[in-house]
């Protein structure tokens, strides 16, 4: 087997007293897509934020690429090749839907501040490429008739969708969602899975999904890593998945499952 | 403004050369006026790429416009003379005590905005304008800068053609960073920190960078300044000051550089019309006495603007929003 | 060493005042998270509340100055800020109180500087002399103090300790064990939640900015009993050096309200009398940054998170 993508080993974190994340380890494979799914406040967003370096790990060890990433900036992080969403939706405001795109771009540039002064002919160039990839980014996804507008304008589904495409801009190796299909109808939701699919197998990209809609979860990922207070209380297929006592009990409390 | 290319720059650069000889004939009244307003068009513009563009509220752009117009009047106290006296060099010395003024302005700017990284909003404002209170009382405690007396005797180097082409640089620097795909940045820090991380744009680079930016070209202000007045005094260098270049971004419109260099304009004409509705001996003395105090309306303008338009007279980006406020 | 402690004893009683201000500050940022800068200048009013209304009121109570006299000034000009302090929330930052924080903070910078100009094309710029309130003399020290009977403590300076005391506690009964305070205290945690529980923020509000203008009114009052030159920009100092004890202890903290303006006070005495006068100013700035840079919640405050 070869070396996994992403390895998390007993990674652990604690905001005073409470450990959010404790002792977790699993490992995701170039080009798999996996689940991440647990009860509220299990620690879903946490261990996001833990391997995009937003938080910092309070025991354990993150790898990425064979390398830690732990106490590394989020900034590098990202330069390594994890891109992500977030649940509650952050795209530049004050930025149209192309800048928004465009930004993401910022780290894989040759030209530097010095070059934005001068405007020399490789700037134009450079300039050009950049453009032209975003809007192939926006009409994979379906923006580029929007591409002028402020984000905030947009409908709640496609800025969830606009996220994904600037996440996509900083090319990554793996994308991290955050509850992509929160705030979706079925329908929308049927279409975002199918998205997440043809992204997946067109970026070659190991997926990370944090979703509660189970029959999102279900019906895409490979794989399912279940928490439940901070802690793995699962880990398999679908299939095993739905049938764990330990998760049953976890979603629909102990109490019920005896009885 | 969007492409501002370099022929235009250029071309002003060309506008201000030709047409500097013409300026020296006019009224000495306007002409102190007129040069004012180059000033503070550097001074806002620049101070817009801090507030406006990156979002870090500075309270404290007079305090670098200071360092700025002590350091560079102390280069040509100093060194004015060993060149000779032909115009060719003492114009190389105004230029690189203007360019010594603007770095040291930097360095301050680069020792303000590296610890002040972690701050946000109010926090932010309060210690900037802490490092101008600061800045203010070290050059009060500095005999060689002439401490509280001030400090006087430079040679009125600054013309027409030097405040205008550095304030063309200015506005040229700011417009061009800010429309390119790097310099973009500025406003991803602006709109969301964690976003514009998560997104691989290294904030601390960005914050540092508009500190510093903005701290050199107020030193430039400063530097110009100094060689304009020929006499600069702590107190002028204030946190009222400050609040003067903030009120001059706000009415224009964070974000916006058009917007704010013509609210620089006019806040630099203003108080000159203030102070002569105030010799209208015909108005009531309540009103004379008002116009005579500028700050009265400055405030009244900044509450009711606030009130009314946050997002200045002339649009821009409005204000830098916090999370919690988006989520809402 | 008598020089060191009339350092520490006049440092004390200065600090005493910043501590009444800086209340105010952590009470009106406890509630709505933000800095009130006018806060220094309500604080220059009631000083002038006390001028005018001084005379007036001794005249009451007896011709001189008399204790219970400089008690109802004091009542007065209390309530004269705890109005003005109600109705700038209410004209300037009620209307924007959900917009951006920046907004409002500049708003505040604008009423401040609104009070300071007008104040001085009301009152004037020239410092005016306030009236003797009580005789403030120095208490005779007993001679078995020996050598420590050379101290110099005023009646002002007792009376300003012991008025802030008495205020504080007051404060922490307000906050802790009345109705009042438990809505302030809600409001602090979680405002939607508050509202939702019933209570009616505007009044809470409103009540915490009178209560914090009233101690700043009282501040006024006292320092002008004790250095009687009052101008229309006293308030820009004091309220910075408030501010920065405000921070230091916490902001959002009363306790540590009081305590960063005691050691703001020794601090600043401490330098005039050591290091040097004209950096009295420079190093409170200086203690300010340090705080915000090493510990921004302060000295017993307690920390945030942002939630991502």
């Amino acid at each position: 087997m070869s070396d996994p993508l992403l390895q998390l080993e007993n990674a652990t974190v604690q905001f005073g007293g409470l450990k959010a994340v404790a002792d977790l380890s699993f490992q995701i494979d170039a080009g798999e897509l996996v689940g991440l799914i647990g009860p509220n406040g299990a620690g879903k967003t946490t261990v996001f934020n833990l391997i995009t370096g937003v938080y910092q790990t309070t025991s354990g060890q993150i790898f990425f690429d064979k390398k830690s990433v732990v106490g590394r900036r989020p900034y590098k992080i990202t330069a390594r090749g994890i891109a992500r969403t977030f649940q509650n939706i952050r795209l530049f405001a004050s930025l149209s839907v192309f800048d928004n795109v465009r930004c993401a771009c910022n780290m894989h540039l040759a030209h530097g501040i010095s070059h934005s002064l001068w405007r020399g002919a490789g700037f134009s160039k450079e300039e050009a490429q950049v453009e032209k990839d975003v809007m192939e980014l926006l009409e994979i996804f379906g923006l580029d008739g929007e591409r002028d507008m402020m984000c905030r304008s947009l409908p709640y589904g496609d800025q969830r969708r606009l996220e994904i495409v600037r996440a996509l801009a900083t090319r990554p190796k793996l994308l991290l969602l955050d509850e992509p299909a929160a705030g979706m109808n079925p329908t929308e939701k049927v279409e975002l899975m199918k998205l997440i699919r043809f992204t997946q197998k067109k970026f070659k990209l190991a997926v990370l999904l944090v979703e509660h809609d189970m029959k999102v979860v279900m019906g895409i990922c490979e794989r399912i890593v279940v928490l439940d207070y901070g802690q793995k209380i699962a880990e398999g297929t679908p299939a095993q998945i739905r049938s764990d006592s330990k998760v049953i009990a976890a979603y629909l409390g102990k109490e019920t499952v005896d009885a | 403004m969007d492409k501002w290319p370099k022929s235009i720059l250029i071309a002003v650069l060309l506008g201000c050369l030709i047409g500097s000889p013409f300026v020296f004939q006019i009224n000495p009244y306007y002409y102190d006026i007129l040069l004012g307003i180059g000033i503070s068009i550097i001074l806002a513009a620049s101070l817009n790429l801090v507030n406006g563009y990156t979002g870090q509220f500075s309270l404290g752009h007079a305090g670098f416009m200071g360092i700025g117009a002590y350091a560079s009047s102390w280069v040509t106290l100093s060194y004015g003379y060993c060149l000779g006296a032909n115009t060719t060099s003492t114009t190389t010395v105004f230029l690189l005590a203007l360019l010594g003024g603007g770095l040291m302005a930097g360095i301050a700017g680069l020792m303000v905005g590296v610890p002040s990284l972690r701050l946000k909003g109010d926090y932010l404002a309060i210690v900037t304008l802490a490092f101008n209170e600061i800045i203010k009382g070290v050059i009060q405690n500095a005999e060689p800068l002439g401490a509280q007396r001030g400090l006087g005797g430079m040679v009125q180097h600054t013309n027409f053609f030097w405040t205008f082409g550095f304030a063309a640089l200015t506005v040229y620097v700011v417009v061009h960073l800010v429309n390119s795909t790097y310099g973009r940045g500025f406003l991803a820090v602006r709109d969301d920190e964690i976003a514009a991380e998560a997104m691989g744009i290294n904030t601390t680079k960005y914050k540092v960078l508009a500190f510093v930016l903005g701290a050199f070209f107020a030193g430039i202000a400063g530097g110009l300044y100094a060689h304009f007045k020929q006499f600069i005094h702590p107190e002028g260098f204030n946190f009222l000051r400050s609040v003067d270049i903030v009120v001059m971004v706000i009415l224009g419109g964070m974000g916006n550089t058009a917007g704010v260099c013509f609210a620089a304009v006019l806040l630099t004409i203003l108080p000159e019309f203030l102070r002569s509705v105030s010799h209208y001996t015909w108005l009531p003395l309540w009103l004379q006495q008002i116009a005579e105090n500028r700050m009265i309306l400055y405030s009244l303008l900044l509450i009711v603007l606030m009130l009314t338009r946050p997002q200045g007279l002339f649009g821009g980006l409005g204000m830098p929003r916090r999370r919690k406020d988006v989520e809402k | 060493m008598i020089e060191f402690l009339q350092q520490l004893i006049d440092g004390f009683s200065q600090g005493a005042i910043y501590a009444l201000i800086a209340l105010g500050y952590t009470m009106v940022f406890g509630v709505l998270r933000f800095i009130n800068f006018a806060h220094g200048d309500v604080f220059m009013l009631g000083a002038f509340a006390g001028l005018y209304l001084g005379p007036r009121t001794l005249k009451l109570f007896g011709a001189g100055p008399s204790y219970i006299g400089a008690a109802a000034v004091m009542l007065l000009a209390m309530l004269v800020c705890a109005v003005i302090g109600i109705i700038i929330e209410r004209l300037c930052y009620r209307p924007l109180r959900e917009r951006p924080k920046l907004t409002v903070l500049i708003t505040a910078i604008g009423v401040s500087l609104f009070l300071e100009n007008f104040g001085q094309f009301i009152f004037g710029a020239n410092p005016k002399s306030f009236p003797e309130l009580i005789n403030n003399r120095a208490f005779e020290l007993p001679e078995w103090w020996g050598q420590f009977s050379a101290l110099t403590i005023t009646i002002s300076q007792v009376l300003v300790v012991a008025v802030t005391l008495v205020l504080l506690i007051a404060m922490r009964h307000i906050v802790l064990h009345t109705r009042m305070g438990m809505a302030m205290r809600a409001l602090s945690f979680n405002p939607v939640a508050a509202s939702l529980m019933g209570i009616n923020t505007d009044v809470v509000i409103s009540f915490t900015f009178g209560l914090g203008s009233a101690l700043a009114g009282a501040a006024g009052i006292l320092i002008s009993i004790q250095q009687p030159s009052i101008d229309p920009l006293m308030g820009v100092n004091a309220g910075l050096k408030a501010f920065v004890a405000a921070v230091l202890g916490g902001i959002g903290n009363l306790p540590g309200a009081a305590l960063g303006g005691i050691l703001i006070g020794l601090l600043e005495y401490i330098v005039v009398g050591y290091v040097s006068p004209t950096y009295r100013d420079a190093i409170v700035f200086g203690v300010l940054i340090l705080i915000l840079l090493v510990k921004p919640t302060g000295l017993l405050g307690s920390s945030e998170r942002e939630k991502v």
